[in-house]
């Protein structure tokens, strides 16, 4: 196999990103919500073509994670169970080719059933419950696949408008197979009366992309007489795939 | 309706990638649950990369990022991806020949802006130079990622060493940048503190030095 300058880094088949659609993600800057104004930087990013600091990423093991991570029902039972309704969230991490993405590092945080955080700088009124974290981690199979168990968050207000509040919601974290992958959103339940009143659901500009952080209602996986269940599949960057460079590789 | 799916392919087959979502004030919880008052999970990730094992001149990187208005921020998730000593990632995909990978050393950390100072910091080594496109060498560089309330998508930037003269003015990301006065806002400037060496990389997401962020 002929070695070509470049080809032991990125160049390589499958070793760029896809570009990100910055059409479709929300710009920084979006006033209606109000924190983004100081937070958004002024000035156009500068586009970068993938080099080996963007295609590859942090490589995390099971050994990492402990057994009940992903078990946000009892990763903080102290006396008992959290007050809530139980709740299975489960999906694909897939890349933009349409690849399960294995391995990827899924961690995600939310809000009590009655809408209060486990965090000193959340003083909203509803109380604390003694029996929830509100925060778990999981690695995806080799299909791409998660599930964990919690229960659903309750709405809560936040100081946007005077008359602010956010549907409820869990935030994800995705490390995906790359650090150019990095992601973090946020999801929603299927009905929530909230959706369509969210500041910060809005600073996705397409009504159809805000769509694909609802999570649907799945009844077939949920647990008789135990847990309701719901379907949230993700999608990070793909790679492109340079079949000219793979043949001049002479392959 | 509710049996619809809402993700699939384009009609080229391509997957739209997930809309991305401000990580919130309370990112802590999920990432750095320590910081936000409290202990759950067993291992936790955090902002000291190196193992006493550890390949390399050992670094402290700090700073503070500041607001429009040039204030510090005090709840910004930050994480930082980088080569080990040899100039090589922790990653099945480089595959550059004669470097090899250092088991003690994975070269990913995280951490948030402190609630108080607006600090952040973290204990890793020097990163050696990499393989850049075409074969050209980058100069040593850490990547760095942060989001966090009101960012309503993740910003990425590089964190260049002052005392690298030399390779940063051969590095091509470094060139790409114009103004050329813009440079500056990517190096971080070397101190000399109690035997440690420490790298200051102050953060501005506005105002006349306004740090280079990449679309990766």
């Amino acid at each position: 196999m002929t070695t070509m300058p470049g080809h032991a880094a990125a160049g390589h088949w499958g070793d760029e990103l896809i570009q990100r659609d910055r059409d479709m993600q929300p710009p920084a800057f979006t006033p209606d919500y109000k924190t983004s104004v100081l937070r958004s930087p002024r000035i156009p990013l500068w586009s970068l073509q993938s080099s080996l600091s963007e295609v590859t990423g942090p490589v995390f093991t099971p050994q990492e994670l402990g057994p009940l991570d992903h078990d946000l029902v009892l990763n903080y039972a102290q006396s008992g169970e959290p007050i809530g309704e139980r709740t299975i969230v489960h999906g694909f991490v897939r890349d933009g080719n349409g690849r399960g993405v294995a391995g990827a590092l899924v961690e995600v945080w939310q809000a009590n059933a009655g809408g209060r955080y486990r965090h000193r700088n959340d003083t909203y009124l509803a109380p604390i419950d003694p029996n929830f974290g509100g925060c778990g981690r999981m690695l995806t199979d080799e299909r791409g696949y998660y599930i964990f168990r919690t229960v659903k968050p309750g709405a809560y207000p936040f100081r946007n408008r005077v008359n602010s509040w956010r549907p409820a919601h869990i935030h994800f974290s995705l490390s995906g197979q790359a650090f150019g992958q990095r992601l973090i959103t946020q999801m929603y339940f299927e009905g929530d009366p909230l959706i369509p009143h969210d500041q910060i659901l809005a600073t996705v500009p397409n009504p159809a992309d805000r769509d694909r952080l609802v999570a649907r209602l799945d009844l077939d996986a949920a647990v008789p007489l135990d847990s309701l269940a719901y379907r949230f599949d993700m999608v990070l960057r793909g790679r492109r795939q340079t079949v000219f460079e793979n043949r001049m590789q002479g392959g | 309706m509710s049996r619809m799916s809402n993700t699939g392919p384009d009609a080229l087959g391509y997957w739209p990638e997930t809309p991305s979502q401000t990580a919130g004030p309370y990112v802590h919880i999920g990432l750095i649950p320590h910081q936000a008052g409290f202990e759950i999970f067993e291992d936790n990730f955090s902002n000291v990369l190196t193992k006493p094992e550890t390949k390399g001149e050992r670094i402290r990187i700090e700073g503070r990022i500041l607001d429009g208005t040039g204030a510090p921020t005090r709840d910004i998730l930050v994480e930082i991806w980088q080569a080990n000593a040899a100039g090589r990632y922790a990653h099945p995909a480089d595959r550059q020949p004669g470097k090899d990978t250092d088991p003690a050393f994975r070269g990913w950390g995280r951490t948030g802006t402190d609630f108080q100072t607006g600090l952040y910091a973290f204990d890793t080594i020097k990163p050696g130079p990499v393989e850049g496109r075409h074969g050209r060498p980058m100069a040593p560089h850490i990547n760095l990622w942060f989001a966090s309330r009101g960012m309503n998508i993740g910003l990425s930037t590089r964190l260049y060493f002052d005392d690298e003269a030399e390779l940063n003015a051969q590095d091509a990301v470094l060139n790409l940048v114009d103004p050329p006065s813009r440079r500056a806002t990517l190096l971080a400037r070397r101190e000399q503190r109690d035997g440690l060496v420490a790298y200051v990389f102050d953060i501005h997401f506005q105002g006349p030095n306004e740090t280079v962020f990449f679309d990766v």
